[in-house]
């Protein structure tokens, strides 16, 4: 129980990350209109391939002699950078029709 | 210094996620937007790569080849999959990406984990494995939300591309209850006890197959919805690394995603009229096995494409209600000519939008805007339904449980609830289908056998260049 509460305090900053974002991502797409839900959702799916940044801190921490954190990172990365990339793509391609709209 | 530059990559690429959310949320800025988050993303990824130093060791990144290899391979085969996907398929890619990040996570907590119980085994002390519980805690946490987003996705992808069928059997919702207790109860064990590493391989094993029970009861044409919550899911998973490394990006990004699509997916379910809970364990299987009992019989009446046209062609009002055989044979570009020729001949031509006709909701808006069709002429299904009774000819292209009486009528429909277009206000309905065949939910559809409407076979390209080819001549 203890350290649960060590672990909060020293987290803090990170707490009131989470409420805050929490408040603003809800605001911040609150009025969308239904034609924008399915590109939206895939620009969303884009922004949590962050977790990339996850896994190239993993991989780049790895020891140089430890084989199984070495594939298993190398995978991470590899689906993470094809999460952000193919995210971006696909929604840039949905959005590029309705270009030129008044 | 570095460290300093690092910390403004990352707070640069928090604005920048906002922001872009922000600006996807309206048309005038949707792609700007979406490029403002790429470019932030790219920052904080480039600034990780080169700038990142281990608290602890105060070492650089290494295993830079590793590293640059997988990003490469990683962003060539992303670009090249995105690419070349056809518009129709656009959902699945989504349900596909989103389920690579939900393994990604998953694949960081197993190698922290690793991390973790190596130094246990080690011989590290009692206050070591104290210290670590609350590690231990978020590294669960992103394995089994990952794992569960990573299955389900695949099975999401798996049901739109019909790979998948739809299964469900009496008690399958008490069953994933008792896998999902079951996984967190492990985990909570394996908190307590960090030193049984082995239990860890059974709670992935598990989260894997609870993600893939949770998907796989839901309905084909809810898929949309799925993918949104697991959209969301993942977005907590990446905020779980957030909490392991003290990133706070990928905690701005993790979070600001798993809200926004929550919230997401309610306004899906909303443009629905249904609520989230109806939508995963109302079990649209379940339902629709009693009402595929009840087929209707009776009698269609087919009609000619030079009959069709002419209706069309001496119409004051036609409204066009398209569906996802219009996706499915690419028709939108010969849609958006034959709507222009019936204007040049004094038609009012209109397009009645329904909020989850196709895959997704939106789906059409994005395929008709491709055909350059004009905004203003895409009616929402609010106001396409006060101007059905003025309409003489109604022509559905494709569409089929969106324009399902039984949706009213038939409490036992697994579609009971969900709003339509009212198409039978209208004067005549000349039906697009390739054949009788039921739609995506399964289920036959009553319209068809109504007295006012006819059926119009063929392939909904073909049949419209057809009629585009009668217009002309009349």
């Amino acid at each position: 129980m203890e350290n649960i509460l060590t672990w909060i305090s020293a987290h803090q900053q990170l707490l009131y990350i989470v409420i805050l974002m929490i408040f603003v991502g809800i605001e911040v797409i609150g009025h969308v209109p239904s034609v924008l839900h399915t590109p939206l959702m895939s620009g969303a799916n884009a922004i949590h391939g962050v977790v990339i940044i996850g896994a190239i801190i993993v991989m780049g921490k790895a020891e140089t002699d430890n084989y199984l954190a070495l594939i298993l990172g190398f995978f991470a990365v590899l689906l993470g950078m094809l999460n952000v990339v193919g995210g971006f793509v696909v929604t840039d391609r949905m959005l590029e029709m309705f270009k030129k709209k008044k | 210094m570095t460290q300093s530059i690092l910390t403004i990559c990352y707070l640069l690429a928090s604005i920048t996620f906002i922001l872009g959310l922000k600006m996807l949320s309206n048309p005038l800025t949707a792609r700007k937007g979406n490029m403002v988050a790429a470019v932030g993303m790219t920052v904080a990824i480039l600034g990780t790569i080169f700038l990142y130093r281990d608290e602890e060791t105060g070492n650089n990144l290494h295993n830079y080849g590793w590293i640059f290899s997988a990003l490469i391979i990683g962003a060539i085969v992303g670009t090249l999959a995105a690419k070349k996907v056809k518009m129709t398929a656009m959902p699945e890619m989504v349900s596909l990406f989103n389920g690579m990040g939900g393994a990604c996570a998953a694949l960081i907590s197993i190698v922290e984990f690793l991390h973790i119980s190596h130094q246990i085994h080690n011989g590290a002390d009692a206050a070591y494995i104290t210290a670590i519980r609350p590690t231990v805690m978020i590294i669960l946490t992103g394995l089994i939300i990952g794992a569960v987003s990573f299955a389900g996705s695949m099975v999401a992808w798996g049901k739109l591309n019909g790979k998948v069928k739809d299964l469900s059997f009496t008690g399958q919702n008490i069953l994933n209850l008792l896998v999902l207790a079951t996984t967190i109860g492990l985990a909570v064990w394996l908190v307590v006890h960090p030193e049984q590493s082995w239990m860890m391989v059974v709670i992935l094993v598990l989260a894997l197959c609870y993600g893939i029970f949770f998907v796989l009861p839901i309905g084909g044409a809810d898929m949309p919805v799925v993918i949104s919550l697991l959209n969301s899911f993942t977005g907590v998973a990446a905020a779980c690394g957030g909490f392991l490394y003290d990133n706070k990006v990928m905690l701005t990004g993790g979070i600001l995603v798993g809200a926004a699509g929550t919230l997401l997916t309610i306004l899906m379910c909303k443009a629905m009229n249904r609520s989230l809970k109806n939508v995963l364990i109302g079990s649209f299987g379940v339902s629709a096995q009693t009402a595929s009992g009840s087929t209707i019989q009776g009698h269609h009446k087919e009609i000619s494409v030079a009959d069709s046209a002419m209706l069309m062609a001496y119409a004051n009002k036609v409204m066009i209600v398209p569906g996802y055989g219009l996706a499915v044979a690419q028709a939108q570009h010969i849609c958006h000519e034959l709507e222009e020729l019936l204007s040049q001949k004094g038609v009012t031509v209109k397009y009645a939008i329904h909020p989850v006709a196709g895959r997704m909701p939106g789906h059409m808006n994005v395929l008709l805007a491709e055909a350059d069709v004009d905004y203003e002429l895409l009616l929402e299904m609010e106001d396409a339904n006060d101007e059905f009774k003025t309409c003489d000819v109604v022509l559905i292209l494709g569409a089929n449980d969106v324009v399902n009486p039984a949706a009213k009528t038939d409490p036992a429909s697994p579609i009971y609830g969900m709003p339509i277009l009212d198409v039978e206000l209208a004067k005549t309905i000349i039906i697009n289908k390739r054949s009788m065949k039921p739609g995506y939910a399964g289920i036959e559809n009553e319209l068809f056998f109504k007295p006012k409407s006819s059926m119009l076979f063929g392939d909904a390209k073909k049949v419209l260049q057809d009629l585009a080819g009668e217009i002309k001549t009349l």
